[in-house]
Order: structure tokens, then sequence, then C-alpha cells
């Protein structure tokens, strides 16, 4: 083998066999389960291997029956309500993204540019609990979630709510949308500073400080000058947040009901069975991975940025 | 007097909201779980109806056979899969590390696996694990090979190979920017001097880049302890108890056997063990950084 220093311009074939390798092996997978996703489970188990098939979207409108508008011919009922729980994991992805963002980055400016009492321990804080596994929240959130962040169905608001929305006992976080978010939004908090601390030390200062001399404030110090600059910190968050908002199972599947049930959750449940039927599964997969694989497309970049700063300063 | 008043108010309003949510939904849970795990809880009651029994559910795991079996399975998972990953991902990085026409789409499509769903992850690879249906057994059959029982006999090895296929891409583009950021000055005196490939490798970037290295390996260890999904649904944990981990065991002791105080003391052992880990490596960091104050004040003491 030739040594790995020179930078000669044309690289030994054996390189280039190397690397379509480690392409294949990367992305074969995903590849794989995009082919099946077009392909009967008569298909997929009798194993007319290769691309021999013909495809066809019908595990697709098995999947999203509840929200196509025509009916299905192949399907009598439609037990896989991906539609519905494709739009919560979307509410729930989307809205906990917002929120963490700009929390996370008015946080993070707090903690770059002012000195005050107790700075060290909300930095030190945010440090050792980005280490907390979803696991270890589990048993705690689902009590809290349940017994604890409650309002009492007698009180005022609680009444409100269950004459609009029905149902029995008092009102509670859990089974709610709102109830997931905020335990998304706790969960990302620590790594979106964390990310955007480091993007914010790069902000020049004087930049600011012509600005508190044009007489802005510090919110529109914060909104029209700072912000500004650290889009590209702000995407790589927000592709993080989303990501794990996005992707949950754990906690969600502890804290949801019947109608709050994210993808994951509708995925982990059909995989327990004991007859898989592969075809729609690789497609609920697939309408799960989609987001994703377009943002790693369209932003690999800023989620390379990102992963560098949150890692190598970490 | 009212402006001094706001500004000295001002960082706390910027950080207020995220401390509000950060106690209510991170450090009360916990601390709720610290108090829950000295207690006898399931599910149906409230912790304030559940019985103190002090140190009780500690006792118990500690005494539990197959809780021991899910520390082993875990400490075999985590080092196992961070140190293949070590090896893989800085030595593609050393051999990749070259102007390479289309580098980043090869970073593009490496990053793909760790971007989605462990649940597609897990879903995927259990596809190509299936004993009759699956990608391995049919070629291992193609080719006249007796076929392989992945997620019974070797289930270990096999999650142990999917988190390999999904994480080595972390480590990969993090060795390759701790590389690219490494002075130019060294590697080109080292070229002068005659060292060779390996030379290199082995006395200057090897050592340059071992501060990086092993905070990405710390990190990666810390996260190998969070994996669930994926053996979720590969294998549910069995057979038997052979995959087993420690977060797995969490949520079935909690959803399953009902025993949430079980439960709590048991993600009270895995939170202790992972904010050691993470202190660990917050001490280096700040030894890293000593040193290179250090350094740097002896360059300048010189000049």
């Amino acid at each position: 083998m030739a040594g790995p220093i020179e930078d000669s311009k044309a690289q030994h074939p054996a390189f280039y066999a190397i690397v379509v390798m480690l392409i294949i092996m990367a992305v074969g997978p995903i590849v794989l389960m995009f082919v099946n996703s077009f392909k009967l489970d008569v298909d997929i188990i009798s194993g007319t291997s290769g691309l021999l098939f013909l495809p066809t979207i019908q595990n697709y409108e098995t999947a999203l029956c509840d929200i196509l508008p025509y009916e299905l011919e192949h399907l009598d009922f439609c037990g896989l309500k991906f539609g519905g729980a494709f739009i919560n994991s979307l509410i729930i992805a989307l809205v906990s993204t917002v929120l963490t963002l700009v929390i996370g980055c008015m946080a993070a400016y707090a903690l770059v540019r002012f000195r005050f009492m107790g700075r060290d321990t909300a930095s030190g804080t945010t440090l050792m609990v980005r280490m907390v596994p979803p696991a270890v929240l589990l048993v705690p959130v689902f009590g809290l979630w349940n017994n604890e962040f409650c309002i009492s169905k007698s009180s005022w608001l609680g009444e409100i709510i269950r004459d609009n929305f029905g149902g029995r006992g008092d009102v509670c976080l859990a089974g709610t949308h709102s109830g997931i978010i905020l335990i998304y939004v706790a969960m990302n908090l620590p790594f979106v500073i964390w990310i955007l601390q480091s993007f914010i030390v790069q902000v020049p200062r004087q930049l600011e400080e012509a600005a508190r001399m044009d007489g802005a404030g510090p919110f529109q110090v914060f909104f029209k000058v700072v912000l500004p600059l650290i889009k590209p910190g702000l995407a790589a968050a927000a592709i993080f947040t989303f990501r794990i908002a996005w992707n949950e199972y754990l906690l969600a599947s502890a804290l949801s009901d019947r109608d709050t049930k994210t993808v994951p959750i509708l995925i982990v449940n059909n995989m327990s069975e004991f007859n898989v039927e592969w075809g729609v599964i690789m497609a609920t997969g697939m309408l799960l991975a989609i987001p994703p694989i377009i943002f790693t497309l369209f932003a690999s970049r800023q989620i390379i940025t990102g992963m560098t700063a949150g890692a190598v300063k970490g | 007097m009212r402006a001094t008043n706001f500004n000295r108010l001002t960082p706390y309003l910027f950080l207020a909201p995220a401390l509000v949510i950060m106690v209510l939904a991170l450090l009360y849970p916990l601390g709720y779980m610290v108090y829950g795990s000295f207690r006898d809880w399931d599910p149906s009651q409230s912790l304030g109806e559940s019985e103190f029994t002090g140190l009780a559910n500690y006792v118990t795991l500690w005494n539990d056979a197959n809780f021991r079996e899910s520390v082993g399975v875990t400490l075999k998972f985590a080092v196992s899969v961070v140190s293949v990953e070590m090896l893989l991902g800085v030595g593609l990085a050393l051999l990749l590390d070259r102007n390479l026409r289309g580098m980043s789409i090869l970073r593009t499509l490496f990053i793909l696996p760790m971007m989605i769903a462990p649940v597609v992850v897990g879903l995927v690879w259990r596809y190509m694990y299936h004993p009759t249906v699956g990608v391995f057994n049919r070629t291992l059959k193609s080719v006249g090979l007796e076929s392989v029982d992945w997620l019974g006999q070797h289930a270990l090895l096999s999650v142990i190979i999917a988190d390999i296929w999904q994480w080595t891409p972390f480590i990969f583009i993090l060795s390759l920017a701790a590389l690219q950021s490494l002075p130019r000055s060294a590697l080109e005196a080292a070229r002068i001097d005659g060292a060779t490939g390996w030379q290199q490798i082995i006395y200057i970037k090897l050592p340059l880049m071992m501060p990086v290295l092993i905070v990405t390996g710390l990190l990666r260890l810390i996260d190998a302890f969070k994996v669930l999904e994926v053996i979720l649904v590969m294998t549910e944990g069995g057979p038997g108890l052979s995959t087993e981990i420690l977060a797995l065991r969490i949520s079935r002791t909690a959803t399953e056997f009902r025993e949430l105080g079980v439960a709590a003391a048991m993600s009270n052992y895995l939170l202790i063990l992972l904010m050691l880990l993470t202190l660990f490596m917050l001490a280096y960091n700040r030894w890293q950084e000593y040193r290179a104050a250090k350094a740097q004040r002896i360059m300048e003491g010189g000049v």
C-alpha cells in the first residue's frame, strides 16, 4: 500500500475500491429498506432478489390509510393509524424545536455575555445534565406527569378543560402533546445551550457595543444583531433538536395515550408482533426516516459543524 | 437608576425560561427519582402513598443475579462498541485524509445512519438478520454456507455490529476534523526529515490528536449507555437476558414488572456511573486547557 500521506492527485485504484465499499456499507441498509418498502410481502419473502420486481405503493397506502382521501381496494379495515401518528410527530417535533431554540439561545447568550451571580453553577449544571439518558428520566417523568403535574378537575381551569375536551379525573400532563413537548424541550436544552455558546463567543463584541451606542436595548441587540450572526449555529441546533424529538421512542411511549401516539411508538408496537408485515413496516420506517434524510442531504455542513462544536469543546 | 437595575436583571431575564423548564422537567424529576428509589412504589399509587423502605431497593438490586447480568451485558456492549468504533473511525480518518474530490458527499452519506431514528435502524437490521428472509443468511446460503442464527445465538454480537454501523461515522468525522486542524508546520517538518507515512502517523498525528480522541471516545462511551431503541426493536433484550442492557431493564422493570422503586434505584446506579464518566471527561478537559495555557506561558517567556 502506498503511504497514506502523499497528496498526489491520482489515487491508487485500490483506494477508490475502499471508498466505494464504504459507501455501500453506509448506505446499503437504508437503500435496502427503501427498495423493500415498494415490494409486496410475497416478493420480500420469496426472495426474488435484486431489482426484479414490480414496484408498488400499496405499502404506503396501507400505512397512510387513515388520511388518504380515497378508499383502498386491498384493505377492508384501516388498522394502522399511521397518518394520525405522523401528524402528532410533526406537531411535537416542530413545536419543541422552536421552543428549545428560542429559550436555548437566550440562555446561551446570557451565559456567554454577562457576568452575574450563579453563572458558573448554571453553566456547570447545563453540562452535567447533558449526559442524563432518557431511560433514567422514564420513571420520574412517568410518575410526575401522571400524578403531580395536574390541575384538579374542580378548579376553574380544570373544569373548563374537562367540559371542552371530555375525559375523567384530574387534568394531567400525561397523554397530552404539551406533556411530551415539555420533556423534549428540557432534554434538548442543555445540548442546544452548549452548542450555541460556542457560536455566540465568536460574535464580535464591538458590533453589540455599536448597536448599544445607537440606543438599542439588550433585547434589541440580541434579536437584531446577535441572532442573524449565529444562523449556522441555529441551523445545526435546530436539526439536532428536531432529530431527537422526531426519533424519540421511550418517553413518548410512557407519556402518550391513544390519541397522541407518535410514529416510533407505532413502529415498535407493530414490530413486536409475531408475524411482521415487512413491506408495510418498511414503508412506515421510510416515512419516519425521510425528514432526517432530507435535512442531512441539504444541511450536512451545518450538521458536521454542530457535531464538532458540540463534541470537541465538550 | 431604573436603567441600571434593568441591566442587572437582564441576564436573569434571558436565563429565566431555560432555568424554569430545566428545573421543572429535569432537576425536579431527578430529585423525585432519588426520593422514589428509597420507597416501595408501584404505578397505581402516588409517591406520597408509598412506603419508605430505606436502602432496600438498592440492596435487592445488588444481590439480584439478573441485574448483575444486565450490568455485565451493558459494560460488554459499551466497551466493545467504543473500542471497535474508535479503531475503525480513526483508521478511516487517517486513510481518507487527502484532497479528494467528492469528500463532502462522502461525509454526507456517512452521517445518514446516525440521523435516522434508532427505531428505524433497529428495524432495518432486524430485517437483515432475519433467519430466512434476511440478506445475510440469504447471501450465506447462495454461496453454499451454513446460515447463522444472528439474533439468537449471537444476539449480542449482532447488536454490537449494528451499533458500529450506526456510530463509527461519528468518530470518523470528529477525527477527520481533528486531523485537518493539526499544525501544518509539524507535519511539514517531519516530511522534510524523511519520516515515512507510518512514522508520521505514530509519532506526530496520533499524539497531537490524542486530546480530541480521548474526549470523543468518552462522549461515545456515555452515549453507548443510552442506547435502547435499537436493541429493543432488534431483540427486545433476548434471547434470555443476553442483550438486556441497563436502559432496557429499567424500562422493563417499570412497565412490565411495575416496580417503580426498584427501577428508580436502577436508574440511580446508571446515573452515578454516567456522572463519574462525565466528571472524568470534564476534569480531563480542564487539565488539557491548563497544560495548553502553561505551554503558552513558557513559549512567551522564552521569546
